[in-house]
């Protein structure tokens, strides 16, 4: 049997839906914590059950809430549009045919409108709080986020993954599971790197420093 | 590691545990979390649990369409009066309630095994504890008893709307509560799975027809049944009536009857009472 106790008697949320209320805050927050920047506003493109029942379960409350920052068991998850407009963040729901296997679907779409820039993530709410990011701007992925997570896009050339491997080495980091793939030959790769500790910013910024990495994302999930 | 009752209960009896105990252990290898930790998260999650069982017994919750606004605080107030089936009965049924109120209001709750059954698990322990002197400690033990049950439909049938209707919702959490209650009073491990297994059995087939699609009508009042049921199961056990279908049984024709149910049933709102015109009124009140 490989159920944990604490995800029979758990997770500890805001209502009503465990699927449509603290799944969507997760994925939204998980969402926020791989792009990490400054934005001013946010636009969710909902697929699926997501765009059919959103409004009966609040999930356009959960989702500016994880946007936000806020976790599915915050008692502000209600406040969230409110929270939103006091700091200056504007937001949008629309329909989107989300190719998926899951039925809650959403895109989180960030945008700096001064940089003019955007930056989406794409992923799915599985059911009991359980969420998997299945994109991030484009880059085909399988994120769950239950244990932080380092997402590593890098020039697909010889030896990075073995560098990349050997900073955290170096820093007592135990790499849990390792998924290693890239977009075309020679062209830009990734390795997203599931680990069992808190990922402190001096590490990413080692990894960030390394040769031929482009981007070093940390997503530092509190671990049980 | 266990699969099923019957592993659990074999463990336990070799090891000279209970099942909690043996439910531990195997969390700990599992999760490589610590004892400490686990002990822990189980305390804050029954805080949690209390919390949301006596938030609404005081003070009315509101909650998107208004369809179960106040039922805690009604049956609260009923519960000290005159009633057909007890003050204590009528208690329970107002801590169930206050749950699903303040899952319903976007309150926070430990879903148990869901957010739609959060309700039972608290209601029981709440009410047991209070009604019969049981230690903080021996309630925790039931709550990781009722763990250990959730725990196997999980890996072995479903505890899910959409996959198994409302038995493997409100069913699900009232045989973790039946079992929760039998170890509460003293039962020992074999009576704490009967008392599950009568739970199940008493509400197999449960349909899941929510009305407009939200948590509230008729979740709230079979988060209130369910409790009460798992008290009456918990009776069953521990007066000694005989199982005769072995938990892990239960828990397969559970999974089958699940299956057979059509998908109108299964949290699509689109049959039970969601398709009556008064449920369907309701639909057109709140969604226009």
């Amino acid at each position: 049997m490989n159920v944990s106790l604490l995800d029979v008697v758990g997770p500890v949320m805001i209502g009503p839906s465990s699927s449509h209320t603290a799944g969507a805050a997760k994925l939204a927050k998980t969402a926020r914590l791989i792009y990490n920047k400054p934005f001013n506003r946010v636009e969710f493109g909902l697929g699926g059950s997501f765009a059919k029942t959103y409004r009966g379960h609040f999930t356009d409350y959960a989702l500016v809430a994880g946007a936000m920052g806020m976790s599915e068991d915050d008692e502000n998850l209600s406040r969230s549009f409110d929270v939103a407009k006091e700091q200056g963040i504007t937001f949008r729901f629309y329909p989107r045919d989300i190719q998926s296997e899951y039925e809650n679907t959403a895109r989180i779409t960030f945008y700096n409108d001064e940089e003019h820039t955007a930056f989406y993530v794409e992923g799915a709410s599985l059911g009991g709080g359980r969420i998997l990011v299945t994109s991030i701007n484009g880059l085909a992925c399988e994120v769950n986020a239950t244990s932080p997570t380092i997402i590593v896009q890098q020039h697909d050339v010889a030896g990075v993954v073995s560098e990349v491997s050997t900073i955290l080495a170096e820093n007592g980091i135990n790499i849990g599971i390792m998924k290693v793939g890239r977009d075309t030959r020679g062209g830009t790769a990734y390795c997203i790197i599931e680990c069992d500790e808190f990922i402190d910013p001096a590490i990413m910024k080692k990894l960030r420093a390394a040769k031929n990495v482009l981007s070093a994302t940390v997503v530092n999930i509190k671990a049980e | 590691m266990y699969k099923n009752a019957e592993d659990l209960l074999k463990m336990a009896k070799e090891q000279g545990k209970r099942v909690w105990e043996v439910a531990v252990d195997e969390e700990i290898k599992l999760t490589g979390t610590t004892r400490e930790k686990l002990m822990a998260h189980f305390s804050d999650r029954l805080d949690i649990m209390f919390n949301s069982a006596r938030k609404a017994l005081m003070q009315k919750q509101t909650t998107k369409g208004s369809l179960i606004d106040g039922v805690s605080m009604t049956q609260y107030v009923y519960s000290k009066g005159d009633t057909i089936s007890g003050n204590y009965i009528n208690y329970v049924m107002s801590l169930a309630y206050s749950c699903s109120e303040v899952n319903a209001s976007m309150g926070k709750i430990c879903a148990s095994p869901t957010a739609g059954s959060c309700g039972i698990v608290p209601a029981v322990l709440l009410g047991v504890m209070e009604n019969k002197n049981v230690s903080r400690e021996k309630v925790l033990e039931g709550l990781i008893t009722a763990s250990a049950v959730g725990g196997i439909y999980t890996a072995n049938a479903t505890v899910a709307g959409a996959d198994g209707g409302c038995q493997a919702e409100c069913g699900v959490a009232s045989s973790m509560a039946a079992a929760a209650a039998a170890y509460m009073m003293g039962a020992d491990d074999d009576r704490c799975f009967d008392a599950a297994g009568f739970a199940m059995i008493n509400v197999m087939g449960l349909v899941c027809d929510p009305v407009a699609g939200l948590v509230a009508l008729p979740c709230a009042q079979r988060n209130a049944s369910g409790a009460v049921n798992a008290l009456i199961s918990a009776d069953m056990a521990l007066a000694g009536q005989i199982a005769h279908i072995p938990f892990d049984q239960v828990v397969e024709s559970m999974a089958k009857v699940g299956k057979m149910l059509p998908p109108q049933l299964r949290e699509t709102a689109q049959g039970g009472i969601a398709t009556t015109p008064a449920g369907l009124a309701i639909y057109k009140e709140i969604f226009g």
